[in-house]
């Protein structure tokens, strides 16, 4: 691969990564919003996949492989499956901050994502270092959907999109932190979310809904 | 042989979590959970005295490393866990009889805190952070269900609540880790992220990227220590879990995570000189104590004050480590295991109090000292132990983070940090002598179990107290431990 294609792939890869982010904070349907979160997690196996041949590592491609399985397959179906059952599709109908509101803050955090960066680019200059303000915003935003929706829903693809992010810096940097770790990230991830989906589950037994403005039981 | 007691406290828990997945929850095996402490309690020992001989050793292809801070914890990890786990048939029968639990919920009971057992000796075993993180975060999945197994509105609420903040925090954590890891390749000899490679190369760490990475790191293992300002979890889950898991959970997992604190600190004062996570532990722990004070003074609810104090504790943990030198590292390791002692003797008590009285409102319990002597002793002297008085070991350790406080120039923190203490020390008086004085209600109450305690749960609450007075008077064999422990922390070694 030649390196403007190389250059481009990756800045492509990357700019879907931060596309997807914010047309999360953009929809409210919570089904739409589990498929633009799977749709992120092929622009993340996308973006390992440019740096595997860029690098030409077989193991970086097996890993790209299983994040596209567990990214863009395993955890969007997850989240489906907590979706079963609802009698009409369930939507972030009030969220903490509006929709204008929450693009605005989005921008806002890609530009403090673009500050603090400066040094971790600074370390080390290539083109994959040049991308890390969009893994850093993509973390940022994931937080922002996280502490803002009230649908417990919402709140695990926000956890989600983190943990995305995360994992688009950890490759960004320094091609992932060795397998043995990158394998036991990726599973307690998983059972996470399993987890927080039982929860999930269970909350609507007791609750009726999954809207976090029920959880007022325990407060000081 | 000694890689071999390096395992033992991993695969004996894990072992007996598939015991309880197959057998399920039976008289046969019904103590076997309590054995499986008692193994990991020895292990530990019979590490600690090796590894204080021979020095610190690496198995397993590298992934494990036990030095004389690994083996400390595991004690403690050990000790705390043999307490929690003998009062735990006593209290899942009891709830059995009461109608909130029955056997499948005690099958996993049991097999889950076995896991979270054997993810805690992971966490301190651990060669390099990724691996410690991991375990951290096994801990989180493996509580979880523990803290939502009564189902009801408000176990749910906080077990939705704990996994969420603490899977956030720790995926900051996580960040940090990479960044650290990013720092360390561009090294002019990478060491990858063992702690002993990363401790060594630290001098030559960018600056810059390590900033970042530290204080990740510190606020992402400080949420899972419950320090302010990501503490929101802490008082839901403690007050909604089952009396011996939030034995557990306040006795030893805070600490485990606070060890995370503790390792990561020795880099960071490598990298960055002392003053960067000085600075940073010293606000968080002083917000985490005013947070406690404000918080206990109005409290209504006797579990959530236990919690509440253990965010207190958590913020003398920072103070100390803040502080830094031997005698703090000595004295924050010392607090460790004192706080795990008297806190889990508290929990247990209290998890009795709440099954004997049927509420965990303070005004709701009145008299207990004449209707149940001994749980109302154990209480009573386990508050004591708590607020620090001698001859219990919390005495001697806040004496100790407080003097290195002064000694290190911290005098303003320490001031105004044993001010927030004494408030908290009245505060814990106040609301558990109304408990435990005044006239007993009259007639028959909610009371759902017999009023006498099971002499098990009664040996565990008492033989808690007594080992936390005895490492009051002298820290005994742990001494030498405690010295080594805290030369690798502060540096020295």
């Amino acid at each position: 691969m030649s390196q403007t294609l190389y250059v481009q792939l990756l800045d492509l890869a990357c700019g879907a990564l931060l596309l997807t982010a914010v047309l999360v904070l953009w929809r409210r349907e919570v089904a739409v919003i589990i498929r633009i979160f799977a749709l992120q997690g092929v622009a993340l196996a996308a973006l390992v996949a440019v740096l595997a041949v860029h690098e030409r590592s077989a193991e970086l491609g097996a890993v790209g492989v299983g994040i596209l399985v567990l990214r863009a397959g395993v955890l969007p179906n997850l989240l489906r499956r907590a979706l079963v059952g609802f009698p009409h599709t369930p939507r972030e109908t009030r969220p903490v901050v509006n929709v204008s509101a929450s693009l605005l803050a989005a921008a806002v955090l890609a530009l403090i994502a673009y500050a603090v960066s400066q040094p971790l680019v600074a370390l080390a200059p290539s083109p994959a270092t040049h991308a890390i303000p969009v893994g850093m915003a993509v973390v940022l935003i994931g937080f922002f959907v996280l502490v803002t929706r009230r649908r417990a829903l919402s709140q695990l693809v926000g956890f989600l999109l983190m943990d995305n992010g995360i994992t688009a810096l950890g490759f960004l940097t320094t091609s992932g932190v060795g397998l043995v770790v990158e394998l036991g990230v990726s599973l307690d991830v998983l059972l996470a979310v399993l987890v927080l989906q039982i929860l999930t589950s269970r909350m609507r037994a007791a609750f009726g809904d999954t809207d976090l403005d029920e959880l007022r039981e325990l407060h000081d | 042989m000694i890689t071999l007691l390096m395992l033992v406290p991993i695969a004996v828990p894990a072992l007996a979590a598939a015991i309880y997945a197959v057998v399920r929850w039976r008289p046969a095996t019904v103590w076997v959970s309590a054995a499986s402490s008692a193994v990991v309690l020895a292990a530990a020992i019979a590490l600690a005295t090796n590894v204080a001989q021979r020095g610190p050793h690496t198995a397993v292809a590298g992934l494990l490393r036990a030095d004389a801070l690994s083996a400390f914890m595991l004690i403690v990890i050990g000790a705390i866990a043999l307490l929690a786990t003998a009062a735990t048939p006593a209290h899942l029968r009891a709830e059995i009889l009461a109608g909130r639990a029955d056997q499948r919920t005690a099958s996993r009971h049991s097999l889950l805190v076995q896991l979270f057992l054997a993810a805690m000796a992971l966490a301190v075993l651990a060669a390099n952070i990724g691996l410690l993180w991991i375990a951290v975060e096994g801990t989180t999945i493996a509580t979880a269900f523990l803290v939502g197994q009564r189902r009801t509105r408000s176990a749910i609420e906080a077990a939705w609540k704990y996994v969420v903040i603490c899977s956030t925090g720790i995926a900051l954590a996580l960040l940090g880790i990479i960044l650290l890891n990013y720092a360390s390749q561009h090294t002019p000899a990478p060491a990858g992220l063992d702690w002993t490679g990363l401790a060594s190369s630290a001098g030559s760490l960018d600056p810059a990227v390590t900033r970042i990475a530290i204080v990740l790191l510190i606020l992402g293992f400080g949420t899972k220590a419950g320090l302010a300002p990501m503490h929101a979890w802490l008082p839901d889950a403690h007050s909604q879990a089952p009396a011996p898991v939030s034995a557990l959970m306040s006795g030893v997992l805070l600490s485990v995570a606070f060890y995370a604190i503790l390792r990561v600190k020795v880099i960071a004062d490598a990298a960055l000189g002392i003053e960067f996570a000085r600075a940073l532990l010293v606000v968080i722990a002083l917000a985490s104590l005013a947070l406690a004070a404000s918080l206990l003074l109005a409290q209504r609810d006797y579990k959530r004050m236990l919690a509440y104090s253990s965010i207190e504790h958590m913020g003398l943990l920072a103070l100390g480590a803040a502080a830094g030198s031997r005698l703090a590292i000595a004295a924050v390791l010392l607090h460790i295991a004192g706080h795990g002692l008297a806190k889990s003797v508290l929990f247990l008590g209290a998890g009795r109090v709440l099954q004997t009285t049927g509420t965990s409102r303070i005004d709701g319990v009145r008299g207990l000292a004449a209707r149940q002597p001994l749980v109302a002793g154990c209480l009573g002297f386990g508050v004591l132990a708590l607020i620090g008085l001698p001859p219990f070991s919390l005495f001697a350790s806040e004496l100790g983070i407080a003097r290195a406080g002064f000694a290190t120039g911290l005098g303003w923190a320490t001031a105004a940090a044993l001010v927030l203490v004494v408030v908290i020390a009245a505060a814990l008086v106040t609301h558990t002598s109304r408990m435990l004085l005044g006239t007993p209600p009259d007639g028959p109450g909610t009371a759902s179990a017999p009023l006498h305690m099971p002499a098990v749960t009664a040996t565990a609450l008492v033989a808690g107290l007594l080992a936390s007075a005895a490492l009051g008077l002298t820290a005994g064999p742990l001494q030498p431990l405690l010295h080594l422990a805290a030369d690798i922390l502060a540096g020295t070694r």
